[in-house]
């Protein structure tokens, strides 16, 4: 039924960034208590009390700072982005407005809430994906538009 | 100070996962989400290497009272399954499926100097402002 594309199939670094992503969820919720769900991390400044924003700012600053820290050792990985402006900014708007009427993305139902076995969360993921599934099936096999 | 610290690093430790897993990727995620075509199942090694590790940090979480830090611990309470969240949940989808951008990855991808990653992020804060304000005038009533 399907057809694997063998040649991109990447599975050790998938699996160890997988753990990479895991262990800065574990960092975040043994020392703070935090989920680490992005979405809600961010959003979060738009309502945070003084107090709440340091916390929320290092975070989403570390994200950012990542690829010049990875530049240090080594030459970047592909980043190749093929939706042109106004499909970025359709997709842009679409999950900010989700996630946070969700409450949660890949990270925060995905990772997070999978792990402690959250049954909202489940569900969110399994709604997200699909989503994901269906919108990838119409933009490239029913419009063709690959 | 320690509590805005280990928030950077683990801010850092998860975009390199990301940048390593292939996540901040947008061809690679919809290499994934194309199970129609020639289907690249990667994405879903970083999902089970995430949640492995996730599993005993919450197992972990769960046997203490306070963080390590001495803090409580602040999880969510929610637990009713509404339409909240499967609709938020279709729209964040449909937004995956369109660019191959969620948000971590879509920061990153900033980060490293991609300036369609910039746009993105600038309509994704711009959705979560529109969800603020729809949040508040309809509280109001």
């Amino acid at each position: 039924m399907f057809d694997v594309a063998w040649s991109q199939f990447t599975p050790w670094t998938a699996l160890s960034g997988g753990a990479l992503i895991g262990a800065a969820a574990a960092l975040l919720l043994l020392f703070n208590g935090r989920i680490a769900g992005i979405s809600g991390i961010l959003g979060g400044l738009f309502t945070a009390t003084a107090r709440d924003i340091p916390w929320r700012a290092a975070f989403i600053g570390g994200l950012i700072l990542a690829p010049l820290i990875w530049r240090v050792m080594t030459d970047l990985p592909p980043i190749k982005i093929a939706a042109g402006y106004p499909t970025i900014i359709i997709a842009g708007l679409l999950v900010g407005i989700g996630t946070r009427y969700g409450s949660g993305c890949t990270s925060g139902h995905g990772v997070c809430g999978i792990s402690r076995f959250s049954p909202r969360s489940l569900v969110a993921t399994a709604t997200f994906m699909a989503a994901g599934f269906a919108t990838v099936y119409v933009v490239r096999h029913l419009f063709g538009g690959a | 100070m320690a509590y805005a610290f280990i928030s950077l690093l683990a801010g850092l430790v998860f975009g390199l996962g990301l940048l390593l897993s292939g996540m901040a990727n947008p061809q690679k995620v919809l290499g994934f989400l194309d199970i129609a075509g020639t289907w690249d199942p990667s994405l879903a090694f970083v999902m089970a290497g995430a949640i492995a590790i996730g599993v005993i940090a919450f197992r972990t979480a769960g046997s203490r009272q306070l963080t390590l830090l001495g803090r409580e611990f602040r999880l969510p309470s929610k637990s009713d399954i509404d339409s909240r969240l499967v609709i938020g949940s279709v729209l964040f989808g449909a937004g995956w499926g369109l660019a191959g951008f969620c948000p971590g990855p879509g920061l990153v991808a900033m980060g490293a100097g991609q300036q369609k990653a910039l746009v993105f992020v600038l309509a994704m804060l711009a959705g979560m402002a529109v969800f603020e304000l729809l949040e508040k005038t309809l509280t109001r009533r």
